[in-house]
């Protein structure tokens, strides 16, 4: 399956994932009650040895800092421009901590228990007469189409290609859009036949 | 809930996800500030939804991303992002697929290319960025006006957006009509 998650047995992966949500959770609120740049600093370095506990492959994970670097650079420059650079630092490492604090949970916790340890999280939707694993389902959808979607691009960016001699265009778009929507209604009506959401309880 | 609903609200949540699979582009004139398609799909979740589906759908597609698929324009993934200096805006794309929906269902007279163009303005861009401009001043430690001014670097990329957005509506109203369900 798609995901951030990556393959181990470490620790970090046998720590259940309610637990290591609710600490990110407790982490975030704490944090925001500190204002000192060494706590943050050390918080960072705890959070990248968590990392680097995990070896080689751990290490790796921190390339989503690529992603970020955008930002950072803007908000640094930012900052320096107006003569705040003890609040930038002061943000820039409680970016970093949180956000690879949060992202180290998503590399050691595999989707399905994710998913399983925020289900309690839906019950309260069999209240108003809605089934909570409609969320599931809904999931499951949403990874299965997208993959579909692609292929349908890629069939329409061929034919275009073989056409036109260029690569790609807007004008892809809307035909796109119409091809897998006509995708949707026929997943729609199979689901249906097959007794609908409700029928996946029985 | 019907089962065709659940279905559409999956298939949108799916588009977005894979409009963030597109790689960013950089154009002359907007400078060195990347433009994501991710956007353009809850303009259109809101657009073509309605209100109250298309929220699901962005929600939805949240959800997902926070469990851990790597859905988020640039190919990034997990609840992680929430935290960053984007998470503001990530928080605000359900409001705006919602309003978007409102404003289509409000100005239902109207030709859909303009119908489409205005909802996706005011949810496409003033309601996201009124939840993204707060959330960037807040994990940047910066001033609300400054947090606007590198927010706005991105406006122009939206604007774009904005006329695709409307162009596709108009496009699908005419080939698939009952896939406009904002206006059945």
């Amino acid at each position: 399956m798609i995901s951030v998650y990556l393959q181990g047995d470490s620790w970090a992966h046998q720590v259940p994932a309610g637990l290591k949500l609710l600490a990110v959770a407790l982490a975030s609120l704490a944090l925001f009650q500190v204002t000192s740049l060494w706590v943050y600093l050390i918080c960072l370095c705890v959070v990248l040895l968590c990392y680097a506990s995990l070896g080689r492959a751990g290490l790796a994970q921190l390339k989503l800092l690529r992603a970020l670097s955008f930002f950072l650079v803007l908000l640094a420059l930012m900052h320096w421009y107006s003569d705040t650079l003890h609040d930038g630092a002061l943000a820039i490492v409680r970016l970093l901590t949180m956000v690879l604090a949060a992202n180290f949970v998503s590399v050691t916790t595999r989707m399905d228990d994710m998913m399983a340890a925020v289900q309690p999280l839906f019950r309260p939707l069999a209240l108003v007469g809605l089934s909570p694993r409609k969320a599931a389902l809904g999931v499951t959808l949403v990874l299965r189409f997208a993959p579909h979607m692609l292929v349908v691009y890629g069939m329409l960016r061929e034919a275009w290609r073989a056409r036109t001699g260029s690569r790609n265009s807007w004008r892809l778009l809307a035909p796109f859009a119409i091809q897998s929507l006509r995708m949707s209604d026929n997943v729609a009506e199979a689901l249906k036949a097959r007794g609908g959401a409700d029928g996946l309880s029985a | 809930m019907a089962d065709r609903s659940l279905v559409q609200i999956a298939f949108y949540a799916a588009l977005v996800a894979v409009l963030g699979l597109v790689p960013a582009i950089y154009l002359p004139w907007t400078g060195p500030v990347p433009i994501t398609a991710q956007t353009l799909g809850i303009m259109l979740a809101g657009i073509m939804l309605g209100p109250v589906r298309g929220a699901l759908a962005v929600l939805l597609f949240l959800f997902v991303v926070a469990l851990g698929a790597p859905f988020l324009s640039g190919g990034r993934g997990g609840f992680a992002w929430f935290y960053s200096t984007s998470g503001g805006f990530l928080i605000g794309f359900p409001f705006g697929a919602f309003a978007a929906g409102l404003v289509m269902r409000a100005t239902r007279e109207l030709s859909v290319l303009v119908s489409a163009a205005m909802a996706a303005a005011i949810g496409g861009i003033l309601v996201i960025y009124a939840f993204g401009v707060p959330g960037m001043a807040f994990w940047g430690n910066m001033s609300l006006a400054k947090a606007a001014t590198i927010a706005g670097g991105f406006i122009p990329g939206d604007v774009i957006k904005v006329c695709l957005a409307a162009l596709i509506a108009q496009t699908i109203a005419r080939g698939l009509p009952s896939a406009l369900v904002s206006r059945n």
